[in-house]
């Protein structure tokens, strides 16, 4: 399977925050050009309950602080097409989410109210083509998932559970049984 | 871009109509063709347009992030139009004849938000939805993934016919002759794609009303406008239509003109069909801003336009699709999914029966109710059209309807299952109850997607129903139920003319700084299908319109005579007391003071009008330009006194004096002394501004100057109490360009090197 489209959301632990307080930021991210992927403007769906929340959007990826299901989280939604196998597409895709957390958490005007536990993830293949939600298409993307994941959680143990809506985009919740701080799992994927 | 792209054609192959596939086929080539240089921008375009995939703010690859214009690298260098860059996201619009869609079309409507867009998909003004953020690669496998559930796109924008609305009650209602969903049905097949609807200068909008009292299809702003009348003739009850054309919002509302007390049904497609060859034959080609058919009957007057009209309908040679579909409409469009049942209101919670009171329409037929699922800012989540799609399912025979307020109706319920509907409705966080209240506010998308906005639209509506909200319980049951829109230009896409609160986004430079306002407009009426326009008072910062809507509203509720609607309420007091009412809220603190004023509602870049740099000063010259400018504003608001008092001769001539002033005003940019005499005002203005296209807007172009030279020269023939009203609006139009112009150039002049 040529896997692409790849989503990663990290469940945030801490949110006592407002969806409104993000908009500066992420203006200020452009402003900045903080990133290397080239970003275009801010969707504000603040006023949506169980919404997509705040947008950045860009060109390579949206990357939002997202509330679906009313969990908030950063997602880092992959739309270009990305190179490479597909343990480095996983890789590149979690490390980019990851760094984007880490300047949440580090952002000086959030004053420290948002905190990620990477422990607490979400994979969705955002391509109901390549990639329907079912349990084929699961047990053709797990051994390269749980290869990924090892790297990722080393030895602490996890589950995966497949949203069952096979209307959905495949959607795979992932939660280890401990906590990772996203700093940590940077680390880890350098 | 999707790297399925190529699969999807294959996937689909014979689920949708071969007409339908081999359309997207031809639009896929031609993507290709522009990807090869082999087609024109301007050509490519209107083809694109055609299908409905629209430009986006941003798309000409720069964009103000709030200290400079910063370009934005776009990894292709490939347009897909004048100024629009190929990987830079577009809007999809897609049509849905009058508002009607089930179950499986949300579900796909879904899966395209998720999968192209940013997860929402928007229920616009006109029944369509529209989705953000998409490249242009995908749209047609998008288009494809439509067609294959009965939707399509094309002609949902361009030159061309529009989505086609209808009342959401059709069917249902109680004040309807008969059920016009059949009729839009047929007219919107008939003309989808049609030879004589393929040569228009300007789009042409179209609307199906069962009755003329309620709001119901808002026949009075379409171009083309049927609302359903019977009549007995010979012992039987005939149907046909109350006709009616030439209406429209945009820059300069236009009321629809009556061309036929009772068009026969069988006549409905015949008589469209030769208006769209008299539209296409005459209407205006060249000139953007004179090309809507509204224009045509204007220049002409009703009857030489009927008269063509009909001199061509005689010459249609017959098409039985005409009236084949006449026996459809006497059978029922929509069926209820179970029988008719008696709710017990009394017995049910007081958190029911709040929704109950706000979003519950009793049908006509006894023991059915319809409800409105009334979403915020139009937007809904693929997650939450999921759920409406399972409740859809549930509870209906596989039909709901879009609605011009933004929101659904979910008809025939039998009334033991609201309670239940309710229930599955709040699970999905659908359950809010604000249905037709002064908190379901409208708004088009404004600055935040729409390329022509001014001011935030959504921003300020998103606002105003969050303060709404905290007041709700305090509102006074007259404020209610009144309505508000907004729009981000003068467009008017979210049709404030027709509200009893209106905004349009404007600007204002004020000490070197642009600053974001809404021009207030009121007394606009909603029901009579949008019967009446309200007059602009003046513009308001932005960021004061909370406060003139508490104002406006807290007056009604103390000063208003027993009984009194808004409208009546706004014409009553007058528009002198109403500008004194709110004159210190036009004032904007310095920028030291509360810089809040020079950003938008929901966005914390200081604001601007466009890409170049905000000038710090404005110099000397300011002050002799904006004074001019200043009165004529004046001058236009004291026009409107005078059409309110009857006074329409001098109505007209003050509304074109006023355009002679804001142009002396902008001449005096450049020239010191400027001449008062109005024809050496109006040449000089031409050489200097419009024929170098300095006064030209970046949408618009020249529309604005066009209508100073047609002032000056129709002034001193008269005017009509109609002529001196669209001379008013086109004078607060020109103004409002004098003032974007004048921005530009100090812009401009402040952003050149030393």
């Amino acid at each position: 399977m040529n896997l692409q489209h790849i989503n990663f959301k990290i469940f945030a632990e801490k949110q006592d925050i407002s969806l409104d307080e993000l908009i500066p930021v992420f203006h200020r991210w452009i402003q900045n050009k903080v990133t290397e992927e080239m970003l275009i403007d801010v969707a504000d769906y603040a006023h949506v309950p169980e919404g997509p929340g705040i947008l950045l959007i860009g060109h390579e990826a949206n990357i939002s602080i997202d509330n679906a299901e009313n969990r908030l989280g950063l997602l880092y939604n992959r739309k270009t097409v990305m190179e490479g196998s597909t343990q480095d597409k996983l890789q590149k895709v979690m490390q980019l989410a990851l760094q984007h957390c880490k300047r949440l958490e580090e952002e000086p005007t959030l004053s420290g109210k948002l905190k990620f536990n990477a422990g607490s993830l979400q994979l969705i293949i955002n391509d109901r083509l390549l990639a329907p939600n079912t349990d084929e298409t699961l047990k053709i993307l797990e051994p390269e998932l749980k290869n990924f994941l090892s790297q990722l959680y080393q030895k602490v143990p996890y589950t995966l559970t497949r949203h069952s809506d096979s209307r959905e985009r495949f959607t795979l919740d992932i939660q280890a049984k401990k906590s990772f701080e996203v700093s940590s799992l940077l680390q880890k994927l350098k | 871009m999707k790297a399925s792209q190529k699969q999807w054609r294959e996937k689909l192959q014979g689920q949708m109509s071969p007409a339908w596939a081999e359309e997207i086929d031809h639009f896929e080539t031609e993507i290709e063709l522009k990807k090869q240089g082999k087609l024109e921008d301007r050509i490519f375009a209107e083809t694109r347009l055609r299908r409905g995939a629209y430009g986006q703010r941003y798309d000409n690859g720069q964009r103000h992030d709030g200290i400079q214009s910063q370009k934005l690298e776009y990894p292709s260098p490939l347009t897909k139009g004048p100024h629009t860059l190929w990987d830079a996201p577009g809007m999809q619009r897609i049509k849905i004849p009058y508002g009607g869609i089930n179950a499986k079309q949300l579900e796909v409507m879904a899966e395209l938000a998720e999968e192209y867009s940013d997860g929402i998909a928007h229920i616009t003004t006109r029944q369509d939805f529209q989705l953000h953020f998409i490249h242009i690669e995908d749209t047609p496998n998008l288009m494809r993934r439509l067609a294959a559930v009965g939707i399509t796109t094309r002609e949902a924008c361009g030159n061309s016919v529009r989505n086609l609305t209808g009342c959401p009650y059709a069917g249902i209602c109680n004040t309807q002759a008969f059920d016009v969903s059949p009729y839009a049905d047929a007219c919107t097949f008939f003309l989808l794609g049609h030879p004589d609807a393929q040569d228009f200068g300007r789009k042409f909008k179209i609307a199906f009303s069962g009755c003329a009292e309620k709001a119901c299809g808002l026949v009075n702003i379409h171009d083309m406008g049927f609302i359903a009348a019977t009549k007995i003739e010979n012992g039987k009850e005939k149907r046909g239509f109350k006709f009616y054309v030439g209406g429209g919002l945009g820059s300069v509302p236009q009321n629809a003109k009556l061309f036929d007390e009772f068009l026969p049904e069988e006549e409905m497609l015949a008589m469209s069909q030769a208006i769209c060859r008299v539209f296409g034959r005459y209407g205006e080609k060249k000139d953007r801003g004179r090309a809507r058919i509204k224009f045509l009957i204007k220049d002409w007057g009703i009857d030489k336009f009927k008269e063509e009209v009909l001199k061509e309908r005689k010459l249609l040679k017959t098409d039985p699709r005409w009236t084949d579909f006449l026996e459809k409409t006497r059978k029922d469009f929509e069926k209820p999914l179970k029988g008719p049942s008696k709710l017990d209101l009394a017995a049910q919670s007081q958190e029911f029966q709040k929704w109950y009171n706000t979003n519950v329409y009793h049908q006509r037929q006894e023991g059915y109710k319809a409800v409105t699922v009334a979403l915020p800012l139009g937007d809904i989540t693929a997650d939450q059209l999921r759920k409406l799609a399972d409740i859809v399912r549930k509870y209906t025979h596989d039909t709901i309807r879009t609605t011009v307020e933004q929101n659904f109706v979910i008809r025939w319920i039998t009334e033991t299952d609201l309670f239940s509907l309710y229930q599955d409705l709040k699970n999905a966080s659908l359950d809010t109850a604000v249905a037709n209240t002064i908190l379901d506010i409208v708004s088009c998308p404004g600055t935040d997607t729409c390329k022509l906005g001014i001011s935030s639209s959504r921003g300020l509506a998103g606002e105003l129903r969050n303060r709404l909200a905290e007041q709700s319980h305090l509102l006074d049951e007259a404020v209610k139920n009144l309505h508000i829109k907004v729009s981000g230009c003068f467009n008017s896409c979210g049709q404030h003319h027709i509200s009893d609160l209106g905004f349009y986004g404007v600007s204002r430079k004020i000490a070197g700084y642009t600053v974001p306002h809404f021009q207030v407009i009121l007394g606009g009426q909603w029901e009579n299908n949008g019967g009446s326009y309200g007059l602009a008072v003046g513009a308001v910062p932005s960021k004061r319109i909370p406060d003139v809507v508490t104002r406006l509203t807290g007056r009604y509720v103390t000063d208003r005579q027993k009984d009194e609607g808004f409208k009546d309420f706004i014409q009553r007091i007058g528009k002198v007391e109403i500008k004194k009412t709110l004159e210190d809220l036009t004032q904007v603190p310095s920028h030291d003071a509360d810089p809040s004023f020079y950003a938008d509602w929901g966005d914390p870049r200081e604001y601007t009008i466009g890409d170049i740099g905000v000038g710090e000063c404005a110099g000397a010259v300011v002050s002799a330009v904006e004074f001019d400018l200043t009165a004529a504003e004046r001058q236009a608001f004291e026009a409107q006194l005078l059409l309110e008092k009857g006074d329409f001769q001098n109505a007209g001539l003050q509304a074109y004096e006023s355009m002679v002033r804001a142009a002396r005003g902008l001449i005096k940019h450049t020239v010191r002394d400027v001449s008062d005499d109005a024809e050496a005002i109006v040449q000089d203005f031409k050489t200097r501004y419009y024929d170098t296209q300095i006064f030209y807007d970046p949408f618009a172009g020249g529309k604005f100057a066009q209508y100073l030279f047609l002032a000056h020269k129709k002034s001193g023939q008269g005017y009509t109490p109609e002529s001196a009203h669209q001379l008013i609006e086109e004078a607060i139009l020109f103004i409002e360009a004098a003032y974007s112009c004048y921005g530009r150039m100090t812009e401009k002049k402040a952003a050149l090197p030393a």
